[in-house]
Order: structure tokens, then C-alpha cells, then sequence
């Protein structure tokens, strides 16, 4: 597809290009946190319990006299760093998985979706939790623990894409023309089913940030990492004095959630013109 | 077309002197800005009268079906919409009727029959509830009347145990039945009009033969004007009182069946009947020299269908004792109906399928014997030219490159490999640029180009062609097979030719296979297939051919390898 095509229709959804914008603010934010709030977030900043507003803290503190916006701003590259590698390293896992059942088909794929199927009938969160318990809270670990819980589903979509290339008659005369399994996996079918696989991976990323909250708020978070999820936890016991402790960092978790699945749609529209003009 | 053009048109019978049924003047339907023309339908005129069928021939594109969806209420509103003209039903304009006249004009007055048998009917309601349906809608007959009157409808369309046929779903039924249905669903009216779109082109050719049968006589016994619309000049031949030829939405030819047929006078639709394949009297036998090139011998073929971890699965034999020898320089038609085993055997030969028993020997290696790594070498040697021109080449890849993909697979080196690409895309007909596109820059009779440019790049000793020609346009259609004639000729290549088209093989087979239900029921020079088949089957298929009384004019018909033709 064209480049300037691919712009148009992402261009369309009003909505997508709302939440690229979002986007782009907060990756600012993560970019430059450490130039806007020069100080360590886990440091004293202020005086405990500042509403926002008060004069060193434009978002107010916490009970330790700590900077909520520094916080956001620091804890939106742990946000955004777990997002991104544990939704590339479930994309390995997934992808390859998938694209082997696919394309043998047979025993191979019948054991590779038995496997598949152990990891999703085990609750997602709950195997999340057990695995960064087990291994101690670190970035690794819970970089690694969101990705084993969110592979299977590309995994099976990898598949559906490859079950249905791997008949089409262009993968069939690459095996006429001799090239190897290695070369009609990687160069004939991949580059034709990745549009799917894009767009539910960019919804992914969002779904990886929650967990991550979802992690840190139950105290698995890395103890030497500020991030949204542990600022909310850490916050519930004085939500009734302090509002702005937990409300600025869910509405960080919010907006960007929100902007990723935007964006997901937006990239749907553009990858999958087919399926955006028959709903439109 | 202008109005002294029209005023030649002959008048044909006394019903030119009584009102027309359907009067079509100065129809004009735009498209979208930006499709490839301004107008789908240009001006068009024409009329049908009671009692007889119109024929609308063009290729695809030509903006025939369009009509027919402008006089249904079809057009996909608001991108495509009428900008002109009207369509007079029994002198009253259809298009500015009120919506609810309309409505009961069309599925009363006006039935249509579609295409696709297998999608246009509801899969999950039982055939006899469907035909209810339009008779619920339209008169007001109580439910036990309409009951009888379905089942007395799928009598009349000539399907065994009405009754009982009434209450099954349509995934029990063949594409035959299913358009018998479709066929009694447009009837169930008394339509003054029917309109056919391209009611057997999905279907094989005897089930074709069938059903044009039963339009017919429906519609002689009706006497209902039927405007039916085709690509196939055999099916003109077969059914047409008058035709109408359209091309780029414009109507080109206009006037009585025997005219049109016998006495074309625009160029277009000379060009379109010249392309309609046939078998060619002369054509000299070939002389099998040396050893065979390829000999199948009693290839057979089980496909394991359903069945799961406690079921069993049901088998379906796709082949069965298949047998035969091509010679080098020789051309194999294979012929079969859809389901026959043809494709099963030539996916066999390259390759793509393992047969589960039999000998497919190559220069005297048997080929199934071999493993994957034997078996490399002679990959090169058999070469397959696949059916669907818009799958067969992968989207993301330049054509040059789908072109030295199999070569540099060999240990080719790539500069090398892209070289030979632009010469072997020259010399299928298509120019230097053509290597740096992709391939939805090209028409289908372009890709197809492609598509055997890919093959001969391997330099084969055998090419498979699977259906190579059926998902072109007629006119398409016979410059493909005139190439394929020609490289076949030039390189000396043997060749394995796939079709369910008896027409097409006659054209280009030096020797011709029947199949049927996995079997081969006759094999004989095209000669001894065509003038005296043996095999009963092989007879029904000949008897089955549209239009095959009727004669191409003598200048206009084929004469194979007179060089390359141009690229379309």
C-alpha cells in the first residue's frame, strides 16, 4: 500500500488521529521527564498533602511530600517501556507460534494450540501475579510476566492468517518455484497477514499498561521504578482527604489507554479498508 | 450509438408493433467521481417486448449488469445513481415512481435471477419459506394456497419430490437445484419480466445445458419478455431472440439473434465472437516422438474430509487409476466438471499434493518416490501457471522480483535472475517498466502474463495450467491461449492443460482426458474426442456445449500461433 494512501485513511477517523496526538503528549512527557522534573520522584519535593495547585507542586503531593507530576511524568516511560516490550516479546512468541501452526498445519499445529490453549484457560491476571511473585518484582520480570499471559491470542490470529495463506495460490507457486519453508514464511506470507496483527497489537500495548497498573497497585511493581499503578495504590487508604493523589494518575492511565485503542482503530480503518467501508 | 444507427435495426416479428414491455430510453448511470469512468451506463436504448428473450452480451465491466440493477433498484445508492434517461415498464417511467409502486413492480412484475445460486438464497430458511415469502408480499393468498403453490412452482422448475424439497435447507441442495429454486422464487409471481443475471455461469456445463433448457421453455410457455444477461456467445446462441452488445457502457450492437451471430458488423463484437474458443478442424494431429516426457501411471488419491479426536473421517476419492502420457511438444487437456479430480492430478505432477499410491514418472524418475531433497531438481523441470490472476501473485512484491523469485531459490544470482525477468516479461507481451510494479497495476489478462512469465523462468520441460484461462474475459481469454500457444511452440514445451471448458481444450489439446468422479472415462487425440467420442459421459459433455449448432462465421474464427499477441 502506499504511504500517502495509508495516511489518508488513517487520517478519516477523526478519533485516531485525537488519540495520536494524546499519544504524542505523553511519549513527550516520557521523553522529557527527567528535563521537566530534574529531581528523583521518589525525593521529598514539597511539603506532604498539597492540594494541587500549591506552589512547588503544580498537581499537588503525596503523603511523603513527593511531586505527582513528576510522578506522572516518570511513571509514564515505566508505562510506556512495559507496554512496548512486553507486547513486542508476546508479538515473538505469538507470531512465531502461530505462523508454525499455520503453516504445517497437521501434528505440529494441533500441539502448538494444545500449549496455546493451557495459557488461556488460566485467568490472565492471576497467572500475572503468580509469575512476578514467584520471580520478584523487577522490570524484567514483570516485562516478561505480561507477556507470557497476552501471547495466545496473536498466536491463534497468526495462525487464522497463515491457515488461510498458506492456500492461496501465490504460497503455492513459491513452493512450485523451489524457495524454502524459511523464505515463503518470512517473505510471501508474513508481509500479507500483518495488517491484523498490527492492529491488535497497538490495542495490546494498552492492555499491557492496565496490567502493569493492575500489577504495581497490588504492589508487584518494581520497587525502584515510580508508576502510575503504584502512585493509585499507594493512595487508596487517604482517597477521601486527598482526591488528587489517585484521580491525576488514573486519568494519565485513562487517556492513554484511550489513545492507544484509538490509534488501534485508526490503524484497523487504514489496514483493513475492506472492513472500515463496510461499516461506515 | 446514433440515431441513424438505430433506425437500421431490423424489425424481427409482429411484436415490434405493439407496445414494448420494458422500453429503456437514453438510460444513463454515473459512478462515483473517481472510478475509472464518469458513467457505468451511457445512453442506452433499447427496448423488450412480450415473449421474448434479449440477450445482453458484454465483458465484465461493460455496465450489463448495471442495467439490470437499475431497473431492480439495486444500484448501491447514494455512490452510484441514474443521472439520465428512464425506464418506461408498460409505458409508465420506473425510476420516478413512487417507492412503494416500485416495490411492487419489482418481485411482481419484474423478478430477477442472480449469479451466485449459493448466495442468494438465506441459508437458514428452509427453500419452500423463501418462495412464500415474495408470494406473501404480493397477492393474498392464505398460507395453506401458497403452501401448494411453492410446491407446484419447484414441480414446474423440474426438481424431484417437490413436496419434500419445500422443507429442506439450501446447503442440501446442488447448484443446479439451488438456481432451479432461484428460478421458481422469480416465477412465483407470474413476472411480466425476468431478468437472468448470468444465471449459469457458476454452473457446469451439462447443469448449464439444464437449466438454459428450463429458461427456455419457461419462458416460451409464459410467453414473459426475459432480458437475459450473459458473456458467453454459445449461450446467446443457444437462447437469444435479439441481442444487445454493450461495451464500456455504451451499446455497440443491437438487433436480431441471426444478425448478430452470423452477420456481425461492429468491430467489437466481431473481435467478441472470434474470441469464443472452438474446436478447429484442421488442426493436425501430434506426432509423439522419442520417449514420453511424464507418465502417470494409476495415480490414486484419497482426501480425509471432517472427522476429530473420536470421529472418524469420511473419505472422498479424488482420484482413482489415473493414467497417461504426455510427450514432449505435446499438449494434455485434461476435461472435468467441478469435483472431477483434474486439478488433484496436475497438483500431483508439480508436486503440491502427495498421491497415496501410483507412479508419476519424469523422464522415466518416479517422482513420488523422492524425497523433498530428490525432488528439488525437478521442481525446475515442472512448471504450474495457477487459475486466479488476483491470487496468484503475492500483493507486496514487485513483479519483476514474483518473476526471479524461483531462480534465485536455485542459487541463481539475483542480478542475473532480475535480468531475465524484464526479457521473459517482453516476451509475454508485456513491456520493461512492467518488472517495477506491483501487481494491482495490471489487468487480470496482464497478470496472467505474469503469472506464466514465472514459470518459464524456471525454464520447465512441462508446464501445468490449471483453468489458466476461466477467470478472463472472453476476448482476454483467446490472446492468453494464443500465447500459450506460441511459447508452447517456440520452447517446445509439453504441457498439461486443466479446464472444465470442452471448447477451450479443443482449441489448444493435442490429446484430451476426460474425468469424471475422479476418474479418467476417455483419452484420445482431440480429433477422436470431438468427432467420435466413445464414452457415453464424454458424449453428454459434447451435447452440452451452448450454442453448438451454431457456426463462428467463417472469417472471424481462430487460427492459433500467429504470433505473439498484445498485452490486455
Amino acid at each position: 500500500m502506499m504511504k500517502s494512501e495509508f495516511w489518508r485513511a488513517f487520517a478519516r477517523n477523526k478519533g485516531a488521529v485525537l488519540g495520536l496526538v494524546i499519544l504524542a503528549a505523553i511519549v513527550f512527557l516520557a521523553a522529557f521527564a527527567s528535563f521537566l522534573f530534574p529531581n528523583d520522584p521518589w525525593d521529598m519535593a514539597t511539603a506532604p498533602f498539597q492540594p494541587p495547585l500549591s506552589e512547588d507542586a503544580l498537581l499537588g503531593s503525596d503523603m511523603l511530600g513527593r511531586d505527582i507530576a513528576a510522578g506522572i511524568a516518570h511513571g509514564a516511560r515505566v508505562s510506556l517501556l512495559i507496554g512496548l516490550t512486553s507486547t513486542a516479546a508476546a508479538l515473538a512468541i505469538g507470531v512465531t507460534l502461530g505462523a508454525l501452526a499455520g503453516f504445517h498445519g497437521g501434528r505440529v499445529d494441533d500441539a502448538i494450540m494444545r500449549f496455546t490453549e493451557l495459557f488461556q484457560t488460566i485467568p490472565n491476571f492471576v497467572l500475572a501475579v503468580v509469575l512476578v511473585a514467584i520471580f520478584t518484582p523487577s522490570l524484567t520480570t514483570i516485562v516478561l510476566a505480561i507477556a507470557i499471559v497476552s501471547w495466545p491470542p496473536l498466536a491463534r490470529l497468526a495462525r487464522a492468517e497463515f491457515l488461510s495463506l498458506r492456500t492461496r495460490e501465490f504460497v503455492q507457486a513459491a513452493i512450485t518455484t523451489g524457495q524454502s519453508n524459511t523464505t515463503i514464511i518470512l517473505r510471501q506470507i508474513l508481509p500479507n497477514s500483518l495488517s491484523p496483527i498490527i492492529v491488535s497489537a497497538s490495542l495490546m500495548v494498552a492492555t499491557a499498561i492496565l496490567l502493569e497498573s493492575s500489577l504495581s497497585f497490588l504492589g508487584l511493581g518494581d520497587p525502584n521504578a515510580m508508576s502510575w499503578g503504584y502512585m493509585i495504590g499507594a493512595a487508596r487508604t487517604v482517597i477521601r482527604q486527598a482526591w488528587w493523589m489517585s484521580v491525576f494518575p488514573g486519568l494519565a492511565i485513562v487517556l492513554t489507554v484511550l489513545a492507544l485503542n484509538l490509534v488501534g482503530e485508526g490503524l484497523n480503518d487504514a489496514l483493513n479498508p475492506k472492513l472500515a467501508r463496510s461499516r461506515g | 450509438m446514433s440515431l441513424s444507427e438505430l433506425t437500421r435495426i431490423p424489425t424481427e416479428t409482429a411484436a415490434m408493433t405493439t407496445t414494448p414491455l420494458l422500453d429503456v430510453r437514453g438510460l444513463s448511470i454515473a459512478l462515483p467521481p473517481g472510478a475509472d469512468r464518469p458513467l457505468a451506463v451511457d445512453n442506452l436504448t433499447f427496448t423488450l417486448n412480450p415473449d421474448e428473450i434479449l440477450c445482453v452480451v458484454g465483458e465484465s465491466g461493460s455496465g450489463k449488469s448495471m442495467t439490470a440493477h437499475a431497473m431492480m433498484g439495486l444500484l448501491p445508492a447514494p455512490h452510484v445513481r441514474v443521472a439520465g434517461g428512464s425506464l418506461l415498464f408498460k409505458g409508465k417511467d420506473v425510476l420516478t415512481m413512487p417507492e412503494a409502486e416500485q416495490r411492487s413492480l419489482r418481485g411482481g412484475r419484474i423478478a430477477m435471477v442472480f449469479q451466485e445460486p449459493m448466495t442468494a438464497l438465506n441459508p437458514l430458511m428452509r427453500v419452500g419459506r423463501q418462495i412464500g415469502e415474495s408470494l406473501r408480499e404480493h397477492t393474498d393468498l392464505p398460507a395453506p394456497a401458497r403452501r401448494a403453490r411453492v410446491v407446484e412452482l419447484l414441480a414446474q422448475v423440474g426438481l424431484p419430490n417437490p413436496a419434500e424439497l419445500a422443507e429442506a435447507y439450501p446447503f442440501r441442495l446442488s447448484g443446479g437445484q439451488r438456481q432451479r429454486v432461484m428460478i421458481a422464487m422469480a416465477l412465483a409471481c407470474q413476472p411480466d419480466i425476468l431478468i437472468a443475471d448470468e444465471p449459469t455461469t457458476a454452473l457446469d456445463v451439462t447443469t448449464q445445458k439444464q437449466i438454459l433448457d428450463l429458461i427456455r421453455s419457461i419462458q416460451a410457455e409464459r410467453h414473459m419478455g426475459m432480458m437475459f444477461i450473459t458473456h458467453d456467445f454459445g449461450v446467446v446462441a443457444e437462447i437469444a431472440h435479439r441481442v444487445a452488445v454493450m461495451r464500456h457502457g455504451k451499446l455497440v450492437e443491437y438487433g436480431p439473434a441471426s444478425d448478430v451471430l452470423n452477420r456481425p458488423q461492429h468491430p467489437y463484437t466481431r473481435q467478441l465472437i472470434a474470441s469464443v474458443p472452438h474446436y478447429i478442424e484442421h488442426r493436425d494431429d501430434h506426432t509423439k516422438a522419442g520417449a514420453p516426457l511424464l507418465v502417470a501411471d494409476k495415480v490414486r488419491k484419497v482426501f480425509h474430509v471432517g472427522g476429530g479426536l473420536f470421529k472418524a473421517s469420511k473419505e472422498v476419492v479424488a482420484g482413482d487409476d489415473l493414467s497417461l502420457t504426455i510427450h514432449p511438444g505435446e499438449t494434455v487437456g485434461l476435461v472435468g466438471e467441478s469435483g472431477s479430480g483434474k486439478s488433484t492430478l496436475g497438483r500431483s505432477i508439480v508436486g503440491l499434493i502427495k498421491p497415496d499410491s501410483g507412479r508419476i514418472l519424469f523422464q522415466g524418475t518416479d517422482l513420488l518416490a523422492l524425497d523433498r531433497k530428490g525432488f528439488r531438481p525437478y521442481r525446475r523441470a515442472v512448471q504450474m501457471v495457477f487459475q486466479d490472476p488476483y491470487a496468484s501473485l503475492n500483493p507486496r512484491h514487485r513483479v519483476g522480483d514474483i518473476v526471479a523469485q524461483g531462480p534465485v531459490a536455485f542459487g541463481e544470482d539475483r542480478g542475473k535472475a532480475l535480468a531475465r525477468a524484464r526479457e521473459l516479461l517482453a516476451m509475454v507481451g508485456l513491456d520493461g517498466s512492467a518488472a517495477d510494479r506491483y501487481p494491482h497495476e495490471f489487468s487480470g489478462g496482464q497478470r496472467q502474463r505474469i503469472g506464466i512469465a514465472r514459470a518459464l523462468a524456471m525454464e520447465p520441460k512441462l508446464l501445468v495450467a490449471d483453468e489458466p484461462v476461466s477467470a478472463l474475459d472472453v476476448s482476454v481469454q483467446g490472446q492468453v491461449l494464443e500465447l500459450l500457444d506460441d511459447i508452447r511452440k517456440r520452447l517446445n514445451l509439453a504441457m498439461l492443460f486443466i479446464t472444465h471448458d470442452l471448447r477451450v481444450a479443443a482449441q489448444v489439446c493435442d490429446t484430451i482426458a476426460v474425468m469424471r468422479r475422479g476418474r479418467i472415462v476417455e483419452l484420445g487425440t482431440a480429433r477422436e474426442v470431438f468427432t467420435n467420442p466413445r464414452d457415453a459421459y464424454t458424449r453428454s459433455l459434447l451435447d452440452a456445449i451452448p450454442g453448438k449448432s451454431w457456426h463462428i462465421p467463417e472469417d472471424l474464427q481462430a487460427k492459433m500461433g500467429s504470433g505473439v499477441a498484445g498485452a490486455h
